[in-house]
C-alpha cells in the first residue's frame, strides 16, 4: 500500500482529496490552516475537482457547507478553537438539517489567555449540538477517520454531521507515516453520496428551514436522537469494513489495550492515549497491572463497551485534557453518569492533565499510576479531581 | 367565482407532512404552506367596493401573501383563508376601493 510521510494537517486534506469531496469551504485559523492550503494546492495543481470557497468567517464556512450540502454535495471545512466557537449556531443547523457534513477540528485552547496549544475543550463545548465526535490518536486515525466519517454521516439512517479532532501541533504539524490505499479501493469503500433530498433536483423540489410548531418540533429531536443510536450500529459496521478491506480494524468505539486482566485502567481520548500505551507496556515491566481504553468516539458515546470495561477493572483513571468550569473533566463526568444506573462501580478519578500544550509524559502517567495503586489498596479516593501538573 | 389556485394540494400535504416526518424538516410537496391557514391572524379585514375598482391589478401585485386572485373579469377576490390583513392593498389601491375594517369575532 503506498505510503506518505505526511502531517497530521496534510492526512486530513489527503482524506478529503481521496474522499472525492466536492466542496470545501473554510477560513484559515492555526493550527488548521494547512489542511485547507494543501486542498487548495490540490485544486491549483489540476489533483482535485473541488469547488472551494473562501469565505469571511467560519460561521460562513460552515454556513456554505451547509448549502452545498443541502444541494446534495459531499462538504468538508476544517477549524480550531475560536473558529469553531464562531460556528457554533451554524453546528446546530448542520444537524438539525441532517446533513452529512464532515468537519476536522484540530483541538486548540480557548482563549484567554491566547494559546494555540493542544486542548480538547474547544470540541467538547460543542457536544450538545448533534454532531458525532471522533477523537484521532495519530496521524493515521486522522487519515482514517476522514474517510470513515463520510461513509457513517451519508448512511441512509443516520445523515448526521461529523466532526473527526486531532491535536494542535502534537498531530496538526507533526511529521508520521500514514498508509493511504489506493483511491480505486477508496472508491469501492466510499461510493458517490446519494442524498434523501436535493436543493438541485429541480423535478422535486424542496424547502429546507422549515418551521415546526410545539406540536411537531419534538420528533424532529427525536429522530435525532434515533440516528445517534443508529450511528452506533454503523460505526461498528463501518469500522469492521474498513479493517477488512484495509487492515485497520475501527469495529470498537473504545480502543481496549491490555486491559483484560488489569486492576485499573487509563481512560481518555486523542494523542494524549499513544503516551499512555507506551507508559502502559512500561508498568507491566514494573508490576502494574494496567491497561489503556481509548475513547474513540465520544459522540455517540460508547455507553455499552464503557459498561463492559468498568465491571472488570477496580479502578478507572480519566485523563481529562479540557474541563468544564464549575464541574469537573468532560470525559470524567460523561463516563461516571453512564455507570450510576449500572452495577459496575470501579473507583474512578479525574486527572486534569495537559490543558493549553502542557506535556504530558510517561513519568506523569507512571506517577498517576502509583497514586491510582495507593487509591485502590485503600478503597477510598484521595480526592475526585486532581489538577495533575499545578505549580504548588 | 373562480376557485383559489392554492387550495389545490391541501389535501395530500396534510396527509403525508403531518404522518410523515422527513429528517431534517425538509418540506418536499410544494406549496405546502397551505395547510397553514394564517386568515386567522387578521384584526382588520379588507372589504372591497366593485364599483370604485378599475381593474388596475395593484392590490393582486402587492399582496405578500398572496391572497388575493383574479375572477373572469380580472376584477380582485380576497381569499380570507390566508389574509393576514396587512393593509398593504388598501394603501396600494388608487381608487380607495378597499378599506381596512375591524373585525370583530
Amino acid at each position: 500500500m503506498p505510503k506518505k510521510v505526511v502531517s497530521g494537517n496534510y492526512a486530513a486534506a489527503y482524506a478529503a482529496k481521496h474522499a472525492r469531496v466536492e466542496v470545501v469551504a473554510a477560513y484559515p485559523i492555526t493550527p488548521q490552516t494547512s489542511i485547507i492550503e494543501k486542498i487548495a494546492e490540490f485544486i491549483a495543481n489540476g489533483e482535485a475537482n473541488i469547488q472551494y470557497v473562501p469565505v469571511e468567517s467560519e460561521h460562513s464556512a460552515m454556513a456554505a457547507c451547509i448549502g452545498a450540502s443541502a444541494a446534495g454535495a459531499r462538504a468538508f471545512t476544517a477549524t480550531s478553537a475560536q473558529g469553531l466557537a464562531l460556528m457554533h449556531e451554524m453546528l446546530h443547523w448542520a444537524s438539525g438539517a441532517r446533513l452529512p457534513i464532515v468537519m476536522v477540528d484540530v483541538n486548540r485552547a480557548m482563549a484567554p489567555p491566547w494559546s494555540v496549544w493542544d486542548d480538547q475543550t474547544d470540541s467538547l463545548a460543542q457536544r450538545d449540538t448533534g454532531w458525532m465526535q471522533f477523537y484521532a490518536e495519530n496521524n493515521q486515525e486522522v487519515y482514517d477517520g476522514v474517510l470513515m466519517a463520510f461513509k457513517v454521516a451519508e448512511h441512509r439512517k443516520v445523515n448526521l454531521p461529523v466532526m473527526i479532532i486531532e491535536s494542535a501541533f502534537i498531530l496538526s504539524h507533526t511529521y508520521d507515516i500514514v498508509d493511504m490505499p489506493p483511491q480505486e479501493e477508496i472508491d469501492e469503500f466510499l461510493p458517490p453520496r446519494e442524498p434523501l433530498y436535493t436543493l438541485t433536483d429541480f423535478d422535486n423540489p424542496i424547502a429546507v428551514g422549515a418551521l415546526a410548531t410545539p406540536a411537531d418540533y419534538y420528533e424532529f429531536r427525536y429522530k435525532i436522537e434515533k440516528a445517534m443510536e443508529e450511528a452506533r450500529k454503523v460505526i461498528k459496521e463501518v469500522g469492521k469494513e474498513f479493517g477488512e478491506r484495509f487492515g485497520r480494524d475501527y469495529s470498537q468505539m473504545i480502543e481496549l489495550y491490555k486491559t483484560e486482566d488489569a486492576e485499573f485502567v487509563f481512560m481518555g481520548m486523542g494523542s494524549l492515549m499513544g503516551t499512555v500505551k507506551e507508559a502502559v507496556d512500561l508498568l507491566r515491566k514494573e508490576g502494574y497491572k494496567v491497561g489503556a481504553a481509548k475513547v474513540r468516539w465520544f459522540r455517540p458515546f460508547p455507553k455499552e463497551e464503557l459498561y463492559e470495561l468498568a465491571k472488570n477493572v477496580d479502578g478507572i483513571a480519566v485523563l481529562d485534557r479540557n474541563f468544564s468550569f464549575g464541574q469537573e473533566g468532560i470525559l470524567f463526568n460523561e463516563a461516571k453518569g453512564v455507570l450510576y444506573n449500572t452495577d459496575a462501580k470501579p473507583i474512578m478519578k479525574n486527572y486534569i492533565v495537559g490543558l493549553g500544550g502542557r506535556d504530558f509524559t510517561v513519568n506523569d502517567i507512571r506517577a498517576i499510576a502509583k497514586n491510582m495503586k495507593e487509591i485502590i489498596e485503600k478503597g477510598k479516593l484521595d480526592r475526585e479531581i486532581e489538577w495533575y501538573h499545578l505549580k504548588r | 367565482m373562480a376557485e383559489s389556485p392554492f387550495k389545490a394540494d391541501i389535501e395530500r400535504v396534510e396527509k403525508e407532512l403531518t404522518e410523515k416526518m422527513t429528517p431534517g424538516a425538509i418540506a418536499y410537496i410544494p406549496g405546502s404552506s397551505v395547510i397553514n391557514k394564517t386568515g386567522s391572524w387578521r384584526v382588520f379585514k379588507p372589504e372591497f367596493n366593485k364599483d370604485k375598482c378599475i381593474r388596475c391589478f395593484l392590490c393582486y401585485t402587492y399582496c405578500p401573501e398572496p391572497a388575493i386572485y383574479l375572477d373572469e373579469e380580472n376584477y380582485p377576490v380576497f381569499d380570507y383563508d390566508y389574509c393576514k390583513g396587512c393593509g398593504i392593498c388598501a394603501n396600494e389601491c388608487p381608487t380607495k376601493a378597499i378599506t381596512m375594517v375591524r373585525e370583530v369575532k
